[in-house]
């Protein structure tokens, strides 16, 4: 079904990670993907990896749920490794015609598929903690800055938020109206890809009729409440940095910290 | 008569094996006799649309069977598309289904899947649109052009032109008008009338249910609560009313009627029924001129 896939999916509770300030979540976030492409030997890897583990405990959220997200994104990493695998340079430990194996093409598959799995673990950890809602209002705080280049910051905030907002019920109504034309026999499982292809019109055309229906309702309702865009508006929910998000910067800075000491002190076997 | 669907400890149970399983259906049993109009009535959440999902293979049972005219229908899943054709379905608010350019085409996209084409496939539209009352110049009209009632009508001669042995209506009237409901209602009795086949009606408006439900199957948090025929379900108010279900209007006032000792017979279902017990009692007391 589709409402199977757990990337992006958010899971409510009360853990640390829940509880923290989500701009603080977004800007560690980024630099997080930062530090993760700036470790160049396996002792910085595994500080980053040790940060992610911490992260992923502290957010209680069931394992079972981040082994989900990566089902998804298993193909890119098998295929990137082994891309990687047979890229290596120095002394082959096997070969076979042009395709050759090195010490140095093993490390680096390991090295780009820990990369690639420790990216998706801690976006799958940002968006299982943090609310669609928090997300958006979070970004737009982190750019209203550009406001004053004229970026119409909230709309694009509002924007993303409706779209959030409404993913959800898009799925369920796919799943109606793919219910509707099965039982209108309407064959989606066999047939080459044009006939599975042409066999999509039923289920996006209906889909499609009803998004514009309830975009006109949502437009319709928000010009009920008098909605005039972000000018002087206020906020049910007032973010604010706590103890807490002061502690994991710090933490977050000992681990950019610790990989620049790795990277610099620890001589790489790449 | 002969049996055309039988359940056998049906129950469905969803998300098996995560953390959000819930049973949605509970070891239902029951038979359906061919011809028959059934009445589906249940509180919201009791899973009525569940077991209507399950009669056409639309969701794989848990435990237990569906047996559509003594064969079990999942027992080749692979011609379960065969059983869709049998058991037609029709879903609530099914108007937002249709996507083809036309109306004729839209009511012909499951007779065209079936199969049929030429002039069986016009037969099948323009008897199935006749049903419907759709007027002929809307065949050719796009459905998005209809007026709601319309597009519901066009919807449901969608499912009527696979010519189903079961056709499934689940709550067909809801956010009709009542006039709407009421030429829907009747248009379906006419169908049930002319092809002799099995309707099974869901529905929250009871007045509906008892005007033209032979039986009613009367669903309970998953479990078959009771399955009788229509006067002897709404006689036992009493037990609809613990399941969070009412009897019809007219129904209740006869039934306060016979408790303050007036002479009306137990059962009387419809408005008709009612004026004509009415009427020669209230001449009888002389209140009627």
């Amino acid at each position: 079904m589709v409402r199977d896939v757990a990337f992006g999916q958010y899971f409510p509770g009360k853990s640390l990670i829940h509880r923290l300030d989500p701009r603080a979540k977004i800007l560690m976030f980024i630099a997080y993907i930062v530090i993760i492409f700036c470790t160049f030997n396996f002792a910085a890897l595994g500080v980053t990896v040790a940060f992610t583990a911490l992260y992923l405990i502290l957010s209680r959220i069931s394992p079972k749920f981040y082994f989900k997200s990566l089902k998804i994104i298993i193909f890119i990493v098998i295929f990137t490794s082994l891309l990687n695998l047979f890229y290596g340079t120095g002394d082959p430990l096997w070969q076979w015609g042009i395709f050759k194996i090195t010490l140095n093409g093993i490390s680096r598959a390991v090295f780009v598929s820990v990369r690639i799995i420790c990216l998706i673990l801690a976006s799958s950890c940002l968006t299982f903690t943090t609310s669609p809602n928090e997300l958006t209002d979070a970004i737009e705080r982190l750019m209203k800055p550009l406001k004053v280049i004229h970026f119409p910051v909230h709309e694009i905030a509002m924007m993303m938020s409706l779209a959030l907002r409404f993913v959800p019920t898009l799925l369920e109504e796919t799943d109606k109206i793919m219910q509707a034309q099965k039982a209108r026999g309407a064959d989606m499982e066999s047939g080459n890809l044009f006939k599975r292809v042409k066999a999509l019109v039923p289920i996006l055309i209906p889909l499609f009729v009803s998004a514009f229906r309830r975009a006109y309702d949502v437009a319709t309702a928000m010009e009920c409440r008098c909605y005039r865009g972000g000018a002087g508006r206020t906020r049910m929910k007032q973010i604010h940095l706590s103890k807490r998000d002061v502690v994991a910067f710090i933490t977050l800075a000992l681990v950019i910290g610790g990989v620049i000491v790795c990277n610099i002190f620890v001589t790489s076997v790449l | 008569m002969s049996c055309v669907l039988e359940l056998k400890n049906l129950g469905f149970v969803y998300g098996k094996g995560t953390p959000f399983e819930k049973r949605a259906v509970d070891d239902v049993s029951l038979t359906i006799e061919k011809g028959e109009f059934i009445g589906v009535i249940g509180h919201t959440g009791s899973g009525k649309s569940t077991l209507m999902q399950m009669l056409n293979g639309l969701i794989r049972p848990t435990e237990g069977q569906v047996i559509l005219e003594g064969k079990d229908i999942w027992e080749e899943p692979k011609k379960i598309r065969s059983v869709r054709f049998k058991v037609g379905m029709v879903f609530q608010y099914p108007e937002y289904q249709l996507f083809e350019e036309t109306v004729y085409k839209d009511i012909a996209f499951g007779a065209q899947n079936m199969g049929k084409e030429g002039e069986e496939l016009d037969k099948a539209v323009t008897q199935a649109a006749r049903f419907t009352d759709l007027k002929p110049e809307l065949l050719q009209k796009s459905p998005f052009d209809l007026s709601g009632g319309e597009k519901r009508r066009a919807a449901i001669a969608g499912v009527i032109a696979m010519d189903p042995e079961v056709l499934v209506l689940d709550e067909p009237t809801a956010g009709l008008d009542p006039m709407g409901r009421e030429v829907l209602l009747s248009q379906m009795v006419r169908y049930h009338k002319e092809r002799q086949n099995t309707v099974l009606l869901v529905s929250h408006t009871m007045e509906d249910i008892a005007r033209v439900a032979d039986r009613i199957i009367v669903m309970n948090k998953g479990r078959l609560a009771m399955f009788e025929n229509t006067k002897e379900v709404f006689r036992r108010s009493d037990e609809l009313e613990q399941y969070g279900l009412k009897v019809p209007q007219i129904t209740k006032i006869m039934q306060d009627l016979r408790q303050k000792g007036f002479d009306v017979p137990e059962g009387v279902l419809t408005v008709d029924e009612a004026f004509s017990v009415l009427v020669p009692l209230l001449k009888k007391e002389g209140k009627l001129w």
